[in-house]
């Protein structure tokens, strides 16, 4: 599902394929869709609240754009390691990936929060870092980076945060496994 | 990006050439000694590739982390726009001095550490080191059914349990669809401001302790007492508590909560006035909490802080009011904010919430319907004790939603609300079965806590002690 973008400046194939009436387009969705940095960029809505899929080039560029827009804190950053549900619902044009960072944005004069997803490959899990657009993002990048692996480029402290220095692996991929004490029901020592 | 292994190792300095005397002893050959000190870097510097996470010693820092990690500089949105008169390259390397602050440290409120780089007796840059509390939560809570999942958020942030296991079950309840209803909703709404009481309260305390008003400590933990055996009565317990769960709460009140409420009700306000004499006017408190730690409000929104922290600094923003969740739109409250967004502002803020929380508690009691407690929908509700006796069916019906739980449609929800931190965020994503397939929880201190450096910068460390008790951080949230 697709929003028509506002002008057809950029010439998206997809987005004439469908029609901005299919989603419940709201208020945000008409006004957010004719600025020209999000134009072609997909969006559902998810509940009550927008959620947008750039591509991992345009991702600064559109995060700078709602920022001009109101959007000015950024709420939440994590990450998601989609391992084990690729066949996950995306709309069409994104490309499932096995990481997904996402971002929840927020208004404090439209009182309005929206959500990015940004699809992360596996086998270059690199992102450009929100740091310079949203400083307040810093912890959340290096947290995401600890759990997942996911850098992002040009972050000012590009270190394990949770976890101690020397840890290896990120505890949050999937692949991970947890740590386990095996039960023993047999050959157990008795109480005495 | 790395901060570059070798050149991150802390250099030790060579000793002065005067009292050789003694030394000329224990020095070996120049080439030996110089081996031995690489030895001994490689065993103290545990280097990775991710680098250290600790503060840098300052003559190996380059000009442009400093001026980021000096915080206020920098950490504006207008992006990074270094002024060398405000960065502190005129300190030698000898000049400052690096000290650890925490992990176990009474004033830091668990297992916070910080490194201050100080000049006499100024804080220059810091740097809040966290990950000592991890225990992995949110690992943890992808292994646990939505039934068990309450068990595990709660026990996040410990000074306010109900709003953890609140969030939680709003995300759930989303991903589900579910109708709550409307008492189970008004007994969340109590449960949550009394929560709020508690954990303001509690705050009181310590931050009292820390301005070494030690009575205000007894006294807080006194009020807390009346909030927490209200919740020992409903809950069984008095933290962690288990209560608020997907569907609804777990028992409905008990006989006689509203005399309990009233109770509760009708002693803080009046405590709170007493604190309010013995605190607030006090020259000592102000004198140390005054223009202390100044963050605007513009800062404090580029750095994601929210709570407390960003209305004293002049922004009336409350989950509660701002995007009302549960029936808080129903409710007659005030927002507070300050003005200048210093510690004395937090203290406010904080001590005025506690009696618009009274308010809020009070109008609960009076709108509270008769009604179900939890939703009847058989599929998350597990099917009532007296009913187990008598079929099969609903013996069959516990035992399931106990072992297996319930699945939840494919999807992915983000819910906040405020929390007495600042907003509580749960993200969850669900593959379509009976667990989440992620949990994360955007915790308020853990946010809150990356606008440290930028309070610390240029004050005391008797400052940093006022400062770092303003915030409030909970390190069992922050680390999760």
């Amino acid at each position: 599902m697709n929003v028509a973008a506002g002008e057809t400046q950029a010439g998206e194939t997809q987005a004439g394929e469908t029609q901005a009436g299919e989603t419940q387009a709201g208020e945000t969705q008409d006004d957010l869709a004719s600025l020209p940095g999000l134009a072609g960029v997909p969006t559902v809505r998810g509940g009550s609240q927008l959620v947008l899929h750039p591509t991992r080039e345009a991702y600064i560029e559109v995060v700078e754009t709602l920022c001009g827009a109101g959007f000015d804190v950024c709420a939440d950053l994590c990450g998601v390691d989609y391992l084990r549900h690729m066949d996950r619902a995306l709309p069409d044009g994104v490309e499932p990936e096995r990481f997904e960072v996402v971002v929840s944005l927020l208004s404090l004069g439209r009182r309005e929060r929206l959500r990015l997803r940004v699809q992360v490959p596996e086998g270059d899990p690199t992102l450009p870092t929100l740091f310079f657009v949203h400083p307040g993002s810093e912890a959340m990048e290096r947290e995401a980076y600890d759990m997942f692996g996911i850098r992002f480029d040009d972050h000012p402290d590009m270190t394990r945060i949770l976890m101690p220095e020397d840890w290896e692996g990120h505890p949050l991929r999937k692949d991970f496994s947890v740590g386990r004490v095996p039960v023993q029901f047999k050959d157990a020592p008795g109480p005495r | 990006m790395s901060t570059g292994p070798t050149s991150d190792a802390p250099q030790i300095p060579a000793r002065p050439a005067n009292g050789q005397g003694a030394t000329d002893a224990y020095v070996p050959e120049l080439t030996e000694e110089h081996d031995a000190e690489e030895a001994i870097n490689e065993l103290l510097v545990h280097e990775t590739a991710e680098g250290s996470q600790e503060l840098g010693d300052r003559n190996t820092t380059p000009a442009e982390e400093i001026a980021i990690e000096e915080g206020a500089v920098l950490r504006i949105p207008e992006g990074l726009v270094l002024d060398p008169g405000n960065v502190d390259v005129e300190f030698g390397p000898d000049e400052t001095m690096i000290i650890n602050m925490g992990p176990q440290h009474p004033s830091t409120h668990g297992v916070l550490r910080i490194m201050l780089e100080l000049e006499g007796e100024t804080v220059l840059r810091s740097k809040p080191i966290i990950g000592y509390l991890h225990t992995g939560m949110e690992k943890t809570g992808e292994e646990l059914t939505y039934v068990q999942g309450a068990t595990n958020v709660t026990r996040m942030d410990y000074l306010s349990p109900l709003h953890n296991e609140l969030v939680f079950s709003l995300a759930v309840e989303e991903l589900l669809g579910l109708e709550i209803p409307p008492r189970a909703t008004w007994i969340r709404m109590l449960m949550s401001e009394l929560n709020r009481i508690s954990s303001h309260v509690m705050w009181t305390a310590t931050n009292g302790m820390d301005l070494a008003s030690t009575s205000m400590m007894i006294y807080g933990f006194r009020e807390r007492e009346m909030v927490l055996s209200f919740f020992e009565k409903t809950t069984g317990l008095r933290m962690n508590h288990n209560y608020i769960r997907p569907g609804g709460v777990a028992a409905d009140l008990p006989d006689g909560w509203e005399d309990d409420v009233a109770a509760i009700i009708g002693t803080i306000p009046g405590r709170i006035d007493e604190y309010d004499e013995l605190i607030t006017g006090q020259p000592i408190f102000r004198e140390r909490t005054e223009g202390v730690g100044v963050i605007s409000a513009e800062l404090a929104k580029a750095m994601s802080a929210t709570g407390p922290i960003l209305r004293a600094s002049g922004v009336p923003w409350d989950l509660r009011r701002s995007m009302p969740y549960l029936y808080y739109d129903q409710v007659d409250f005030d927002v507070i904010v300050g003005t200048v967004g210093d510690t004395f502002d937090r203290y406010a803020v904080r001590l005025n919430e506690i009696r618009e929380a009274c308010r809020i508690v009070s109008q609960i009691v009076e709108k509270m319907p008769a009604g179900d407690y939890r939703s009847q929908d058989k599929k998350v509700t597990p099917p009532p004790r007296q009913r187990i006796d008598e079929s099969m069916e609903a013996l069959i019906h516990h035992f399931k939603i106990f072992t297996r739980g319930f699945e939840a449609p494919p999807g992915e929800v983000y819910t906040a609300i405020e929390s007495p931190r600042g907003e509580l965020g749960c993200y969850m994503v669900s593959d379509g079965s009976n667990k989440p397939y992620r949990l994360h929880i955007r915790g308020p201190s853990f946010v809150n806590l990356q606008s440290l450096p930028a309070l610390l910068r240029g004050g005391l460390i008797a400052d940093a002690i006022a400062i770092i008790s303003s915030v409030d951080p909970v390190m069992g949230e922050v680390d999760r």
